[in-house]
């Protein structure tokens, strides 16, 4: 008996038998849709992750020093908050301090933050992110101008109250029109925009454009930070190499100036991209942790239903069974071609179920801001899955058939 | 003696229903030479089912020898009896036993299927068979678009195409009409003729006129084993 006439046979009973054959593959098809699904979508989140989250929003080969974390995604327990909160601030002396004795190459930019109104010609924008920076900050993340300029060293050192503004913020107050030369009120204080930052998209549905970048010292500093401290010190290095590096350089000298003793904890916090990342490994970690055992419970299923329908299959071909055993089939024969004939209909349950599962992936992508991407690992494990499961629940089938006594078999009607 | 295909040597089979035993057969000693027309009657209970299957290799016996071919059947295992009901014997059913699904040819290659011969080769060696049994214009026909005697002759194309030792026929005429009937056996003589050697189970005294030789059975043994004049020249 050939492999391809049973995969002939099932296929045909597959065509004859519509409905039933779509009810007796659902478990699978349910089982394999869940798997290409759900993995295309923590994949897609991977690569967004990586690629927009931690690379746009934290950037490569930088890093923030920093009070406390600032991406916490699992539980903080009550205790840990209140240590949080004792911290010291960082200050400027400790800027300062660093700047000089760090021995590793890197660019630094104090950086402070606060949501604000920002108007112009009687429009306002509500809820833009004002950063107060240092002129470096446009390289730390990558800001590329889309016109104008940044902030020379001498409007930084005086705090001078010109702005640089987001593509979003720029799009909404100016609708379309230059902002180059303008002035926006931010507290009340109006702004000279000199530049304007190219389209950086979004993320989950966030735009990433609606800020405004101000000097350090400007006058808005007032609202954003406190006097003589900042939120972060922005620090970026040539390479992650080197970024390693300053990574122990930078706790070292934190620690001196602290006079932190051996054993007591930093009482400060650096943010990495990778450190960003860190609770969203945690939650694909849990999700594909869960997804074998939600596969396993539908496959299960699935293939309790193709064992009930081979059962079914061998009692209704009971003849069949005995004209081909008349003929000169062999046990193994039989065998064969039942579990063929399980794994066959399996299979082409695995195979809608992957294409349902690309789909429904689809479908996410389109209709939320998560993203998707297909594993190619996931639709070659849905195809193994599905013959594997149906050679299992064809076992038992084909073995009932196998054993059939011909003269008995050739008798049923 | 190299022309003897069949021998049976005090056959017996016994079946165990609860406490009882029914002896269905109760020593059969045969001869049947190639080339031999050979009848197989007597009336229900009488054990020509139970011979038939047993010469069939679908059944074993529970005594005596079975000699096909000159291999001993009676003490084989399962596969080796499916291997040698593959090479040595064609079965032509009372009900046709063709798979309802498949076109004439796939019947009629499903033996060499088993036989493990290849695709190509299925085709022709089919293709061959349906034209012997003149049904060449009518291969790729089902079963159920084709009449009794059709599908009787898509049967015997199916048991000719291994070229078996012998042909056996289970009451081959058994749901055809008279004419069909006829027709049929008008198929079995010309075999017979080619040189194949047919066994017939039948009840129908009409029908085993036809073979050369009839062997009647009453209560699991030969009553009367005689050549038969009016049927087929031998």
């Amino acid at each position: 008996m050939q492999i391809k006439d049973a995969v002939g046979e099932a296929l045909e009973t597959i065509r004859t038998q519509k409905l039933k054959s779509f009810f007796s593959l659902i478990g699978v098809l349910i089982g394999v849709t869940f798997l290409i699904a759900v993995v295309s979508i923590v994949q897609g989140m991977n690569v967004y992750m990586e690629d927009k989250f931690a690379n746009k929003l934290v950037g490569l080969n930088t890093f923030q020093l920093r009070r406390v974390p600032n991406f916490n995604m699992g539980n903080i327990s009550e205790e840990t908050w209140r240590e949080w909160m004792r911290r010291p601030r960082i200050n400027y002396a400790e800027a300062n301090y660093l700047q000089a004795k760090m021995a590793t190459p890197a660019i630094y930019s104090r950086y402070c933050s606060e949501n604000l109104p920002v108007s112009w010609n009687g429009k306002t924008a509500k809820g833009v992110d004002i950063w107060t920076a240092d002129a470096p900050i446009f390289q730390i993340k990558n800001l590329d101008l889309d016109g104008g300029r940044v902030f020379t060293p001498q409007e930084a050192r005086l705090g001078e109250a010109v702005a640089v503004v987001g593509w979003d913020l720029s799009d909404k107050l100016f609708k379309g029109a230059d902002p180059l030369g303008k002035n926006i009120a931010i507290e009340g204080i109006p702004y000279r925009v000199v530049g304007k930052v190219a389209k950086q998209g979004s993320l989950f549905g966030i735009s990433l454009d609606k800020f405004v970048i101000v000097p350090f010292d400007a006058p808005v500093h007032r609202v954003a930070c406190n006097l003589g401290f900042m939120d972060e010190l922005h620090i970026k290095t040539a390479d992650v190499a080197s970024m390693q590096v300053a990574l122990g350089e930078v706790e070292e000298l934190m620690r001196i100036q602290r006079r932190l003793k051996p054993g007591q904890e930093n009482n400060f916090a650096m943010q990495t991209a990778e450190g960003a990342l860190e609770g969203w490994k945690k939650i694909s970690a849990i999700l594909f942790t869960a997804l074998p055992g939600l596969v396993a419970i539908s496959l299960v299923v699935g293939g309790i239903v193709i064992m009930n329908i081979m059962l079914m299959a061998v009692a209704e071909r009971t003849r069949e069974i005995g004209i081909r055993k008349a003929l000169g089939a062999k046990r193994r024969d039989i065998l064969a071609q039942f579990i063929v004939e399980s794994a066959t209909l399996s299979t082409v349950g695995a195979a809608i179920g992957i294409l349902a599962g690309i789909g429904l992936a689809f479908v996410v992508r389109a209709t939320t801001p998560l993203p998707a991407a297909i594993a190619p690992w996931s639709v070659g494990l849905g195809v193994f899955l599905g013959v594997a499961v149906g050679m299992t629940a064809g076992v038992y089938p084909a073995t009932r058939a196998a054993k059939l006594d011909p003269i008995e078999a050739l008798r049923q009607e | 003696m190299s022309d003897l295909v069949i021998h049976l040597r005090d056959l017996s089979r016994a079946y165990v229903m609860g406490a009882e035993t029914v002896q269905a057969l109760r020593g059969v000693t045969l001869e049947i030479r190639r080339n031999e027309y050979v009848a197989i009657m007597g009336p229900s209970g009488s054990g020509k089912s139970t011979l038939m299957n047993l010469i069939g290799c679908l059944d074993t016996p529970t005594g005596g020898e079975y000699w096909l071919n000159g291999q001993e059947v009676s003490r084989m295992a399962d596969d080796a009896l499916a291997r040698v009901r593959n090479r040595e014997i064609g079965f032509v059913f009372q009900t046709f036993n063709l798979l309802p699904r498949a076109t004439a040819r796939q019947n009629v290659e499903l033996p060499l299927v088993y036989g493990g011969i290849s695709a190509r080769q299925r085709r022709q060696r089919a293709e061959a068979a349906l034209q012997r049994v003149g049904l060449g214009d009518r291969m790729d026909h089902r079963p159920n678009e084709l009449s009794g005697g059709q599908r009787q002759r898509v049967a015997i194309a199916r048991a000719l195409v291994n070229n078996p030792a012998i042909l056996l026929a289970d009451e081959p005429t058994g749901n055809l009409d008279s004419a069909t009937s006829e027709e049929i056996m008008r198929v079995f003589a010309t075999l017979h003729a080619q040189g194949q050697t047919v066994i017939m189970v039948t009840h129908e005294a009409d029908i085993a006129a036809h073979a050369a030789r009839i062997v009647v059975l009453r209560d699991g043994r030969i009553a009367s084993d005689l050549p038969n004049r009016s049927g087929a020249a031998a």
